[in-house]
């Protein structure tokens, strides 16, 4: 455990040290104030609540996250720390485990810095404390999972654009097939309804769209946790299999 | 304090190390020899756990590398080739992320980090970004980073590439100070380092092992080792030979070159060399040649290294998938 802190404390120094922390920060928080007040309409639905902010959050983290765990095992590959670390006595989980959680601290960071959105509902009018709670805590897993499956894309490149890329890609799809649009298509294509209750199960949007709504349900924070407990996972089995 | 035995990596369907097998003690410092694409990284990196064997076992301390690995590696210290680092971390940044990851805390880390600044020489760039240090720099804190832990086993390989011949020579200093109480393995393709700071050598060429012995065991079997260079005055060298090579001591005397005055010879011992350089001045002496030369030629350990070992144009390039 002393050595998931001390990777954590590393990584969280090495991002907060470089100018990509910064710069994803001031794109994240200008981004997601773009999409809740121009596009989602935030004023213009003249209800105090946050839905038109968090709605935006599966799409905005399909590129923003990526950019973050991209670097966590490449970067690592390609300046060949990769043997410095796992020669050192740290075990496989310990620095997989360390890296994620240092990602996910950032994450949350971000997360925080979004607050002036909370305090102007609350200002304008007197908004339902439960949704902003659950749609926060969805944010949160939902960061989580991509996070995971980033660095899952990570392990297996010393190319940080590839690993962007493949994990965009991804969690794209984790988005889509549950997406009414696509599932409409599937409908339409006469899929049986058993395999679109299933695509919808394992879809993020499914299960954010819950907790963006204020329903807090147990199934959707295991499947988010499950999904990145996964993707850590194959990242570990990854690395043990692919040192070099 | 580091077993291996029988050490094989394959990649794929191409054997990189192919059954290797030797030991190092306390107090030894085993050089590690051969040509670039032999298989000494891969085979240091199995020694750290970093890539796992296909076949064989390696322990260190008594601790299999590959099923107790953390405890393993609490006791040694790497220095991987090209001494890779964060390069955006400073150097006093990543002396603590390294400290503190070999369980070192409080007191006890800051005296180490304290000794390993000073034995590398780096007060003046503590402060300073990895990316921004000169390439003997990172060498060193590298090299820093390795003894940090006062480790019972150190394991450098190419300790010495990239560094100007001060701080070669400094290295070199260090290494031998460190030799006393330490496990230590070496790689390098530097033949003079073999001889200035090695206890034993192993040799390996296209991953199999071709020698295993002491520096001095590998110079005797230098196709040149310990003849005598002679050069005397005299017109003509037939004489001298002649009277030379009916010495017991002596088996072949050889014509090198005839200047103006003089002869060069070069004198190949009997068996043993005992007695053979006194047996021949006296010889001299005895007949009233006059030399201007003696010398005894040790085995060169680059003709040796050649003999050994076969050209990697062949084999392509040491296993980094």
């Amino acid at each position: 455990m002393r050595n998931v802190l001390t990777i954590i404390r590393r990584e969280l120094g090495a991002t907060f040290t470089s100018p990509v922390a910064y710069v994803f920060l001031v794109i994240f928080l200008a981004l997601s104030g773009f999409f809740t007040f121009m596009i989602g309409g935030f004023f213009l639905r003249n209800e105090a609540d946050l839905s038109s902010f968090f709605f935006w959050f599966p799409w905005l983290f399909i590129l923003l996250v990526p950019a973050v765990g991209m670097r966590q095992w490449a970067e690592e590959r390609r300046q060949g720390t990769l043997e410095l670390l796992f020669t050192m006595p740290v075990s496989i989980p310990e620095a997989v485990l360390g890296k994620f959680l240092a990602g996910w601290i950032f994450l949350g960071i971000a997360l925080v810095l979004t607050c002036p959105i909370v305090f102007t509902v609350c200002y304008l009018g007197s908004p339902d404390p439960g949704p902003i709670a659950t749609g926060y805590t969805g944010c949160f897993l939902l960061a989580g999972a991509y996070l995971a499956i980033s660095g899952m894309t990570s392990a297996f490149t010393r190319n940080q654009i590839v690993s962007f890329i493949t994990s965009t890609v991804l969690c794209l799809l984790l988005v889509l097939i549950g997406f009414p649009p696509v599932t409409n298509l599937l409908l339409k294509w006469g899929a049986p309804a058993w395999t679109l209750d299933l695509s919808a199960d394992l879809s993020v949007f499914y299960h954010f769209t819950g907790m963006q709504r204020g329903v807090f349900d147990l199934r959707d924070i295991v499947y988010f946790l499950s999904l990145t407990a996964f993707a850590l996972f194959v990242t570990g089995s990854v690395l043990k299999n692919r040192r070099a | 304090m580091i077993e291996a035995s029988n050490v094989r990596k394959n990649f794929g369907a191409r054997t990189v190390v192919g059954g290797v097998s030797f030991s190092v003690g306390k107090g030894e410092v085993l050089g590690f020899l051969g040509p670039n694409g032999a298989g000494k990284s891969t085979t240091m990196r199995m020694i750290t756990g970093f890539l796992p064997l296909s076949a064989g076992k390696i322990t260190i301390g008594g601790y299999d590398i590959e099923e107790n690995p953390v405890e393993a590696k609490q006791l040694f210290g790497y220095l991987p080739e090209n001494a890779p680092a964060y390069q955006d971390m400073t150097v006093a940044g990543f002396l603590d992320f390294s400290a503190s990851i070999r369980r070192l805390s409080g007191k006890k880390k800051a005296d180490a980090i304290a000794r390993a600044v000073k034995l590398c020489h780096l007060e003046n760039v503590l402060q300073q970004t990895i990316d921004t240090l000169s390439k003997g720099y990172r060498h060193r804190v590298g090299f820093a980073q390795a003894i940090l832990h006062d480790p019972p086993v150190l394991i450098l390989d190419e300790p010495t590439d990239g560094l100007d011949p001060n701080q070669k020579h400094e290295m070199r200093e260090l290494i031998r100070e460190m030799s006393r109480t330490k496990a230590i393995i070496v790689s390098t393709h530097i033949l003079e380092e073999v001889e200035a700071i090695c206890t034993r050598v192993i040799i390996i060429d296209r991953g199999k092992l071709v020698f295993n012995g002491t520096p001095r065991e590998l110079q005797e079997k230098a196709p040149y080792g310990h003849r005598l260079r002679l050069t005397v005055c005299a017109s003509d060298d037939a004489p001298v030979r002649a009277m030379l090579e009916k010495l017991p001591q002596v088996r072949k005397a050889e014509l090198l070159g005839k200047q103006e005055k003089t002869v060069s010879l070069a004198v190949y011992p009997a068996g043993s060399e005992k007695d053979f350089v006194s047996a021949v001045k006296k010889a001299l002496d005895e007949h009233k040649w006059e030399f201007c030369e003696l010398y005894l030629e040790h085995g060169r350990l680059d003709e040796v290294f050649r003999s050994l070992t076969t050209s990697d144009a062949v084999e392509g390039k040491e296993g980094a998938a």
